[in-house]
C-alpha cells in the first residue's frame, strides 16, 4: 500500500472529511485555508479562503453543495463547494471547535470554546436553502458544562445532540429543548479528555477517542458502552470502516513531548483494530508527528490521515487488506 | 485500609468536581519533614509510638545530677562553672539553665536542667559529661530529660510476663508449593503495588495481592523470597504469609532510606542519613541491624557520613550501599565494612568485631566476600608512584590468614567478580600502557577451590578493547565479556576448562559486532540474554552457550531492566518510569518467545520473588536431567490440556463477542427500519438511505460553448 502524500497545508492538520460520494476529501488545518482534494488521486482541487485563524472542523452537505467550517477566528462560514465562494459567516464570541450538518442538512450544530468569561456552548443554527435568506439567529443554545467541547454531532433523526470534550464525559442532549438526557458514567467511561468522536455510517453507534489511550464504542440511542480499544498512545483521531468491522485509531505522543531520540518512540501510527474482538490488526506508519485526523472513504476502500507534520496521507488498501483474518 | 480507600474516593470526587486533571504521581510528593498534612498513615500504631519517643518536646533537655549543694552566696559561681562546661558542647538556650533551689533552706538541690537548641547537642552533652569529675565527691550523672519519663513508667513491682500459648505461624513458603509451579513477582506502578503469579502457560498474570500506598519509596524481596519489605517514613516492614500478605514485623527507623537483607535473610540492615541543619555540621548517618524475625535491634551504628563513605565504587563522596557486606554464605555469620586503612569484620554471634579489632590493611579501597565461603578479597591500589605495587589478597575469616596474594603493576583500577559458587574469582585490572596515556585491561583468574589457589592471566585478543560488561555463568565455569570500542562491540565467551586441560582457561567463541551493552545469564546457566539497553533501544538476543548459537532475537523498545525468573524459565524485560512512554513489562520464554506484554503507566519496579536454593544435591539434579523424558511426560500432557483449554476458551470468547455484536447490529437495523420514513421526511423525501443503491442514468448534457456566424460562399 503506497500512500499518496498530499502536501498543501503549511500547519498541522486538524480534520478530514469525505463527501458522501467519496470523490472529494476536505481537509482543515491550523493554516487558515480549508482545502478540497480529489479523493482518488490526491490532486488538489481548490481552497476556501476567508478564515483568519486555525480551522478546526468542517462538514459537507449530502449533495456536496455546501461546506461549513468552524474556525478559531470565532466564525463559522458557509461555502459554495464548487466555486469556493463564501456564502455566510456566523460570528461568535469565542473560537468554534466543531460543526456538523443534521440529517437533511437543514440544521447545523456548532460548538464554541470557553473564552474569556464565556463558557463553552453548543449552538444549533438553521441552514437556509437559499444563502441570501440565511440568518444569524440560533434555534437553540446549550450553555456548556466545564471545559472545552471537542465534538458535537447529531443523534438519530436529529432528535438528540451528542457531545464530548475535555471533561471526559459524553452527554446526550435533547435537540428541541436542550435538556440533558444522558451522561456517560465517569467510572467506566473515559478517564481523560475526549479528543474525537466519529459516527457510524448509519448513525446508530459512534466511536470516541481519548487522551487516556483508549477508544470506546457507544450505542447512540442508549449511550451504552459496547467496546473498548486500548492502545499505547493518546488517541487524537478515530474512524470506523464503513465496509469491514474495523476501527482505526490515530494519535501519538503529544507534539510538545516528542522525544528526539527515535521516531518510533512517538508511535505515530494509524492503528487498525478488529471492531468486534477489540484486537489490534495492524498499523500504518508514515507520519513524522502525531496524527490529528482520520477519515474513511465512504466506500471503505481507502482512508486518509492528517498529521501534525502538515501532510495528508491518502491510502488505498491493497487487496489483501480485505482478506485479513484474525 | 478501608478508611484509606474512602479517603481516596473523596479526593477523587472533589477533584472531579473542580475539574482538575487527577494525574498526580503521589510517590513524587514530598511532604515537609514532620508534616503529614493530616493524612493518616498506614502504620498508625508505629507512628504513635514514635510520637511518644520523639515528639515530647524535651529531647533537647538534659538533667545534670550530683552537683554540689551550695548556699545562696555561691549559687552564681556554681552556675557560672556549669555554664562554662556545658556551653563548650553546644549552644544553651536563653534561660536554658535552671538550677532549682530549696525554698526553705535557700540551698541548691544538687541538680540542674539544661536546655540546648537541638536534641543532638543534648545527646552529645550527655555522652561527654556523664561521669565528669567536678571534684572527688561530685561526679556528674547526666541523663536525658525524656529518659526520666521512660523510667518513671516502669511499674514498681515486677510482674511475670504473660506466657502466650504457642500458635503455629503461617507457612511462609506456601508459594513454593504452587500446583502449576509458577513464580511470583511484584510490580509497582502509580500508587499500586501488586504481587502477581506469572501464568505463562496462559500468557497472563494472576493477582495475588494488591495494595495502594503499600510503600513510600520502594519494595524489596528478601534474598530467599520469604518476605517482601516495604519502606516507610517511620521505618521498614516485612510482609508475607501463606495465601495473602500480612505484616509480619516492623522495624522502627525514622526517615529510613535504604535497606539490605543478609543473604540468609536473618538480619535486616536499615540506613538513614540526616542532612545537617547547619552547613558546618556533618551529615549524620544511622544504621540499625535488626533480627528479621524478632524485630530486635541487634546493633546500631551512628556517626558522620564521612566515616561510612570510605572506599566503595566512587572512592570518595557519598556512601556506597550496602555499607555492610555480608559474608560466609547463607549462614549470615559475618559482615564487614570498609574503613580507613582497615576492614571491620563483625560476627553475628555477639555483633562485635572479630578478635575485638579491625583487619588493618593500609590504603585498602575495596573488598568483596566470596558468595559461599568466609573469604574476603581485597584490593589495595598502587602507592608511591609505582614503588609499591597494587595488590589483591584473599583473606580467610575468622582466622584473618592471607590465603593468596597477587601483586599487580601499573594498575589504574580494579574490579572483582565472584562466580556464584565461590569457585572462581575474576579480577579485572585496568593497566596503564608504557606511556601512561591510555589503559588496557586484563583479567586475573583465581581458582579458589584448587590447591594453592592458582592464578591465571587472561588478556583479550585485542588487549586495547574496552570492557563493557563481564558476567560469570551462575554455578558454571564459563563467563561472557562484552568488549570493544565501537558502537557494535564484540562478545566473547570463555570457559575455565579447556577440552584437554581442566586447569586452563579457553575461549569458546567471539560474536562480532553485537548491539549489546549488558549480559544476563539464566540463573541455571547455559542461556544468556545479550541486551542493548539505554542507548540501544532494548535489543535482545537469546543465546545458547552450550550450542553457541542464537536462539532468537527480539526487541523491547526502550527497555531499561531485565530480570530472569529464579528458575531460568522466563525473562522479564521492563520499561520503568525513567521513560515517559512505553511503561510496562514483557514476559519472554527462555528461548526468546514473547509470551505476553502488560502496559502500566508510571511503572517503577519489577522484581521476581526469589526462591530458596534447591535441597537436591548436584547428583540428584543430574539424575533428573538424565531421566527428563520420564518426568516431562506428565507436564507435556498438562501443557497440551492447557493449550486445548485456551483455544477452546478463545473460540468461546470470540463466539460470544460475535453474537453480542450481531444482537447490536440487528437492533440497529430494526431501529433504522422504523425510522426510515421519518428520515426520508427530514431529507425532503429523498428515498435513498444508506442502504441505497445507485441507479445509473445516462444523462446527455449539451452545452453551447460559443456561437459565431460565418458566411460561406456558394459556388
Amino acid at each position: 500500500m503506497r500512500p499518496i502524500l498530499m502536501k498543501g497545508h503549511e500547519r498541522p492538520l486538524t480534520f478530514l472529511k469525505y463527501n458522501r460520494d467519496g470523490d472529494l476529501l476536505f481537509s482543515c488545518a491550523k493554516d487558515h485555508t480549508p482545502t478540497v482534494w480529489f479523493a482518488d488521486n490526491g490532486e488538489r482541487l481548490g481552497t476556501y479562503r476567508g478564515h483568519n485563524g486555525a480551522v478546526w472542523c468542517c462538514d459537507v452537505s449530502r449533495d456536496s453543495v455546501r461546506l461549513i467550517t468552524g474556525s478559531a477566528d470565532q466564525t463559522v462560514k458557509l461555502w459554495n463547494v464548487k466555486t469556493g465562494a463564501q456564502l455566510y459567516t456566523f460570528n461568535f464570541g469565542s473560537p468554534a471547535r466543531s460543526v456538523d450538518f443534521s440529517v437533511g442538512d437543514k440544521l447545523a450544530v456548532i460548538t464554541t470554546d470557553p473564552f474569556m468569561e464565556l463558557t463553552s456552548a453548543i449552538h444549533v443554527k438553521r441552514i437556509a436553502r437559499d444563502p441570501t435568506e440565511q440568518t444569524e439567529e440560533s434555534v437553540l443554545v446549550i450553555k456548556g458544562p466545564q471545559g472545552r467541547i471537542n465534538r458535537a454531532v447529531w443523534g438519530p433523526l436529529n432528535r438528540t445532540i451528542i457531545s464530548a470534550g475535555e471533561d471526559a464525559v459524553i452527554r446526550i442532549w435533547d435537540s428541541e429543548t436542550g435538556k440533558l438526557l444522558m451522561e456517560s458514567d465517569k467510572d467506566s467511561g473515559h478517564k481523560k479528555t475526549i479528543t474525537s468522536l466519529s459516527k457510524s455510517a448509519d448513525g446508530s453507534h459512534f466511536l470516541t477517542g481519548s487522551l487516556d489511550k483508549s477508544a470506546q464504542l457507544w450505542d447512540a440511542r442508549t449511550l451504552t458502552r459496547i467496546k473498548t480499544y486500548v492502545t499505547e498512545r493518546p488517541v487524537n483521531a478515530v474512524a470506523m470502516s464503513p465496509l469491514l468491522d474495523h476501527v482505526v485509531l490515530g494519535g501519538g505522543q503529544d507534539a510538545s513531548a516528542v522525544t528526539t531520540t527515535d521516531h518510533r518512540a512517538g508511535k505515530f501510527e494509524a492503528k487498525f483494530y478488529d471492531k468486534i474482538l477489540q484486537e489490534e490488526i495492524g498499523g500504518v506508519k508514515g507520519h513524522f508527528g502525531p496524527l490529528n485526523a482520520l477519515a474513511f472513504n465512504p466506500d471503505g476502500k481507502s482512508f486518509s490521515s492528517g498529521g501534525e507534520d502538515g501532510y495528508v496521507r491518502l491510502h488505498h488498501f491493497d487487496p489483501d487488506y480485505f482478506n485479513i483474518k484474525i | 485500609m478501608a478508611a484509606e480507600v474512602m479517603l481516596m474516593n473523596e479526593i477523587e470526587a472533589k477533584v472531579a468536581n473542580l475539574g482538575i486533571d487527577m494525574n498526580i504521581d503521589f510517590n513524587s510528593i514530598q511532604l515537609p519533614r514532620g508534616e503529614d498534612c493530616g493524612i493518616i498513615s498506614d502504620d498508625e500504631d508505629v507512628y504513635h509510638e514514635d510520637q511518644l519517643e520523639y515528639d515530647s518536646g524535651f529531647g533537647n533537655v538534659i538533667v545534670v545530677d550530683n552537683l554540689p549543694v551550695v548556699p545562696r552566696e555561691k549559687f552564681e559561681k556554681l552556675e557560672g562553672v556549669i555554664r562554662k562546661i556545658y556551653s563548650q558542647i553546644g549552644v544553651i538556650k536563653e534561660d536554658g539553665l535552671w538550677m532549682p533551689v530549696d525554698s526553705e533552706t535557700k540551698k541548691t538541690l544538687g541538680y540542674c536542667f539544661i536546655e540546648y537548641n537541638t536534641p543532638k547537642e543534648a545527646v552529645l552533652a550527655k555522652e561527654k559529661t556523664n561521669g565528669y569529675k567536678l571534684d572527688r565527691s561530685h561526679i556528674f550523672a547526666v541523663n536525658m530529660f525524656d529518659d526520666f519519663d521512660k523510667y518513671m513508667r516502669v511499674p514498681d513491682e515486677w510482674a511475670p510476663p504473660e506466657i502466650k500459648p504457642y500458635t503455629p505461624g503461617e507457612n511462609l513458603q506456601k508459594w513454593l508449593t504452587d500446583e502449576k509451579a509458577r513464580d511470583q513477582f511484584v510490580i509497582r506502578a502509580g500508587t499500586d503495588t501488586e504481587v502477581l503469579w506469572n501464568d505463562a502457560r496462559q500468557s497472563k498474570t494472576e493477582l495475588v495481592y494488591r495494595r495502594a500506598y503499600w510503600t513510600e519509596s520502594f519494595v524489596q524481596w528478601s534474598p530467599l523470597g520469604t518476605y517482601l519489605a516495604t519502606v516507610h517514613r517511620q521505618g521498614a516492614a516485612v510482609w508475607g504469609g501463606a495465601s495473602t500478605f500480612n505484616r509480619l514485623m516492623r522495624y522502627a527507623h525514622p526517615q529510613v532510606k535504604l535497606i539490605d537483607f543478609s543473604p540468609g535473610e536473618k538480619f535486616l540492615v536499615t540506613y538513614s542519613s540526616q542532612e545537617p541543619s547547619n552547613p558546618c555540621d556533618e551529615n549524620r548517618v544511622v544504621i540499625n541491624i535488626f533480627d528479621v524475625r524478632t524485630g530486635k535491634v541487634m546493633r546500631d551504628f551512628n556517626g558522620s557520613a564521612d566515616e561510612f563513605a570510605i572506599g566503595g565504587a566512587g572512592g570518595g563522596a557519598g556512601v556506597s550501599w550496602p555499607i555492610f557486606r555480608w559474608g560466609g554464605g547463607k549462614e549470615d555469620k559475618y559482615f564487614a565494612k570498609l574503613g580507613k586503612n582497615m576492614i571491620s569484620v563483625y560476627e553475628t554471634e555477639t555483633f562485635s568485631l572479630i578478635d575485638k579489632k579491625s583487619l588493618k590493611v593500609e590504603n585498602v579501597v575495596d573488598f568483596s566476600w566470596s558468595p559461599t565461603d568466609p573469604i574476603l578479597a581485597l584490593f589495595v591500589p598502587e602507592l608511591g608512584g609505582g614503588n609499591q605495587p597494587a595488590r589483591v589478597s584473599l583473606v580467610q575469616i575468622p582466622s584473618k590468614v592471607e590465603l593468596r596474594q597477587k601483586n599487580l603493576f601499573s594498575v589504574s583500577d580494579c574490579k572483582m567478580y565472584w562466580q556464584s559458587n565461590g569457585e572462581y574469582l575474576a579480577v579485572k585490572a585496568d593497566r596503564y600502557t608504557k606511556t601512561k596515556k591510555s589503559t588496557y585491561t586484563g583479567f586475573e583468574l583465581f581458582r579458589i577451590k584448587e590447591r594453592d589457589i592458582p592464578i591465571e592471566v587472561l588478556e583479550l585478543d585485542n588487549k586495547n578493547d574496552k570492557i563493557i560488561a563481564f558476567a560469570w555463568e551462575p554455578k558454571g565455569h564459563r563467563f561472557a565479556v562484552i568488549h570493544g570500542d565501537n558502537p557494535r562491540p564484540d562478545i566473547s565467551f570463555y570457559s575455565m576448562k579447556s577440552s584437554h586441560n581442566l586447569g586452563r582457561v579457553s575461549k569458546l567463541t567471539t560474536l562480532k559486532g553485537k548491539q549489546a551493552n549488558a549480559l544476563f545469564w539464566s540463573p541455571g546457566g547455559r542461556f544468556i540474554v545479550l541486551a542493548g539497553l539505554k542507548g540501544l533501544n532494548g535489543q535482545l538476543e537469546f543465546f545458547n552457550v552450550d550450542e553457541l548459537e542464537t536462539m532468537s532475537t527480539g526487541e523491547h523498545f526502550m527497555a531499561t531492566d531485565i530480570e530472569w525468573d529464579p528458575t531460568g524459565r522466563y525473562v522479564a524485560t521492563s520499561v520503568t518510569s525513567v521513560h515517559e512512554m512505553e511503561n510496562g513489562f514483557n514476559i519472554w520464554s527462555f528461548h526468546g518467545k514473547l509470551l505476553y506484554r502488560i502496559l502500566k503507566d508510571h511503572f517503577f519496579q519489577f522484581l521476581w520473588r526469589p526462591r530458596p536454593p534447591s535441597f537436591l544435591s548436584p547428583e540428584e539434579e543430574e539424575a533428573i536431567a538424565r531421566n527428563l523424558k520420564r518426568y516431562s511426560k506428565k507436564y507435556d500432557a498438562e501443557d497440551q490440556d492447557v493449550s486445548m483449554l485456551l483455544s477452546e476458551q478463545d473460540r468461546e470468547k470470540r463466539r460470544m463477542l460475535k453474537e453480542e455484536w450481531e444482537r447490536w447490529v440487528s437492533e440497529w437495523r430494526r431501529a433504522a427500519e422504523e425510522e426510515k420514513m421519518e428520515r426520508q421526511r427530514l431529507r425532503d423525501g429523498e428515498a435513498s438511505d444508506e442502504e441505497e443503491e445507485y441507479e445509473a442514468k445516462e444523462v446527455e448534457v449539451e452545452e453551447i460553448l460559443d456561437v459565431s456566424e460565418e458566411i460561406l460562399f456558394e459556388e
